[in-house]
């Protein structure tokens, strides 16, 4: 059993009312942070940490807070990345549902470290139900007095409200989600100025996911040293992983960074392999935006070493023969699925969700989306495919924020190791969804 | 996205008159509005027009929009900019309940064309369209993060998973018998089947 540190106390029953996970020991890092430490000492615990954004890009926590402009009389905001629209990732969701007090003491504890007065949790819209469910919490944070003024007469005061967007994968990148908070479409700004300079309404801002700030109550109370202890090298402390897809266990679990991905695929602790007996075929391990890999490429390195599930260990080999760990979206296909298909499912996504403002990310995420919608009805040449890949790599790189290469990456991976299947449809001038008929055996049982 | 033009058709200063919160949403409103510093009201822009839609039968007419934008202090282009690029928000009049079938990948893994196709069948309708008595519009939406619980669908605040053809039966029929407006906005988000 691995070491959990965020969702160790789902299953009490009512730990998502104050009293209870108070009883769990719940704001202990807020008691410990305002009596104890100074806001720096916080931020040196997160640095030591080695903690890093949970919401796909990885950056190292600690060192985006010290980047946070400190100028005399502007406000400082932390913002709360909620807005969890990867496919294939649902962590966020399940630990706000399950435990909302753990990311509000996290905002607590980590606006107490950036100075932030105010802070915001921008959520989804769609997940409507959640944000009533955090804002009940943040209403007993007040009425204890976690939240308001002067907490534990400690002389720092606090306000945290919940904002939900309207449906926009886009709100997930940080400076089109400060746009959004701001009441405006969600377009990205050009960078720099990066928001810990000009954030939310041109003030210094932090932006942090739901897990990462999650996790600084855990850094906080056990320490930034005991902390990197867990996990090995740069990949330290645990990892919500969602699951989903064909396997026996889908749901969200927490993992010491560090077991490997046959450990995390075929363990009963975790997925508990694939369903209805069926072999691997091919895993997309971060998030729809990662490259996808084929089985013997996800369980072992190119170099035949096991692969792990941290940053280094997904990654090694780069695009030709790795992945990332990203959002944890893991996303496992049996040997019945049709890579094409579920390439189509992602384009169309990005294709929907581009916001429009760069030419090579609006029309070629459309352009994608038509070609490969002539491999599914059978009118694709074998030429299509080198069309796609040309228009994959005119996108990478090509654009204001990564929406474009997040569009481009899985285009390019299905490709580079599933060529065989787009050659196969347009040599055949039919596409056929062998998945089809066990999915029907489900839905009607 | 909507392809009404704000301003061009529709439009009538009568029906503007008509349209005015409730006290209580005026309530929600004014509370919504408080989280933000002062002279920064845009910012509650996106959850008053949840409001405004749930308020106001479902969707966001040009009056309303010109409403919300009275109460906010702004122009009435800075609403429908913001309206027209979430998916949300509607901006042509829809049925009582939205159904809106997740597609994206771990959807599709499991099933979501089937559901779609099935409830297609049931309700005599496609993609896009309302049933003839007003009752349910068909959506197909990208990633709603139910992937593990995968296929799914929403209606309103609620989120309906592990669906399978009997569910969707039982889930429809539930929806039917209440006869109600559902919005993001309901409180009764637990009645998930």
């Amino acid at each position: 059993m691995g070491r959990k540190l965020l969702i160790h106390n789902d299953k009490v029953p009512n730990i998502h009312t104050l009293d209870v996970y108070r009883a769990h020991g719940g704001y202990a890092s807020v008691e410990k942070a305002l009596k104890t430490m100074t806001p720096d000492q916080v931020t040196d615990e997160v640095k030591k940490s080695g903690l890093r954004g949970r919401g796909g890009a990885g950056f190292p926590t600690g060192m985006k807070w010290s980047f946070l402009a400190k100028p005399e009389g502007v406000p400082r905001y932390l913002v709360c990345n909620a807005d969890e629209s990867e496919p294939g990732t649902f962590k966020d969701r399940y630990l706000m549902e399950k435990i909302p007090h753990a990311l509000i003491e996290g905002m607590i504890t980590s606006s107490y470290a950036l100075g932030a007065k105010t802070s915001y949790i921008y959520i989804r819209g769609e997940y409507f139900y959640v944000a009533r469910i955090l804002e009940a919490a943040i209403a007993e944070a007040y009425a204890a007095g976690w939240l308001g003024q002067n907490i534990l007469g400690a002389g720092f005061s606090h306000d945290c409200y919940v904002q939900v967007g309207g449906g926009a994968y886009i709100c997930g990148e940080e400076t089109a989600l400060l746009e959004s908070l701001e009441g405006k479409r969600g377009n990205p700004r050009i960078k720099p100025p990066f928001p810990a300079v000009a954030g939310l309404w041109g003030c210094p801002t932090v932006v942090n996911n739901v897990e990462t700030i999650a996790a600084v109550c855990p850094i906080v109370n056990m320490g930034g040293e005991e902390y990197a202890k867990i996990g090995v090298g740069k990949s330290t402390g645990t990892k919500l992983i969602s699951a989903s897809g064909h396997i026996n266990k889908p749901g969200v679990y927490e993992i010491e960074l560090g077991i490997t991905v046959e450990d995390f695929i075929y363990n009963d602790e975790y997925c508990g392999g694939i369903r209805n007996g069926k072999k691997l075929k091919a895993v997309v391990a971060g998030g729809s935006s990662v490259p996808i890999l084929p089985t013997d490429l996800i369980l072992k390195t190119a170099k035949g070493e096991p692969r792990l599930m941290t940053y280094e260990s997904l990654s090694d080999g780069g695009f030709q023969t790795g992945t990332m760990l990203g959002s944890g979206g893991f996303i496992v296909m049996d040997e019945d699925t049709s890579i094409v298909k579920n390439l189509f499912t992602f384009s169309r996504f990005y294709h929907h969700e581009s916001c429009g403002q760069c030419s090579p990310c609006r029309e070629g995420t459309g352009w994608i989306e038509k070609i490969l919608k002539k491999f599914l009805n059978g009118t694709a040449n074998e030429s299509d495919v080198d069309l796609l890949w040309d228009i994959q790599s005119k996108i990478e790189g090509k654009t204001i924020c990564p929406l474009g290469e997040a569009a481009a990456w899985p285009v390019a991976a299905a490709i580079r190791h599933f060529k065989d299947e787009f050659i196969e449809i347009a040599r055949k001038k039919k596409f056929v969804d062998i998945s089809h008929y066990n999915r029907l055996n489900k839905l009607v049982s | 996205m909507g392809s009404q033009i704000h301003g061009t058709q529709d439009f009538d200063k009568t029906k503007r008159a008509e349209i005015k919160f409730s006290d209580e949403a005026i309530q929600i409103v004014q509370k919504i509005i408080s989280r933000y510093p002062e002279g920064k009201q845009k910012s509650a822009l996106l959850p008053v027009l949840h409001v405004a839609q749930a308020e106001f039968g479902g969707w966001l007419s040009p009056e309303t929009m010109d409403y919300v934008a009275s109460v906010l202090k702004i122009k009435p282009i800075e609403v429908f900019e913001v309206a027209s690029f979430y998916t949300m928000f509607n901006l042509k009049p829809v049925g009582k309940c939205v159904l809106e079938v997740c597609q994206t990948s771990s959807c599709w893994l499991n099933g979501a064309e089937d559901i779609v196709n099935y409830i297609e069948k049931k309700l005599d309708i496609r993609v896009g369209e309302t049933s003839k008595d007003g009752m349910f519009t068909l959506k197909v939406a990208e990633c709603l993060g139910s992937c593990g619980s995968a296929p799914m669908l929403q209606c309103g605040a609620s989120y309906h998973e592990n669906l399978t053809y009997e569910k969707v039966d039982a889930i429809l029929e539930n929806y039917k018998t209440e006869g109600k407006l559902r919005s993001y906005t309901d409180l009764d988000y637990k009645n998930t089947l």
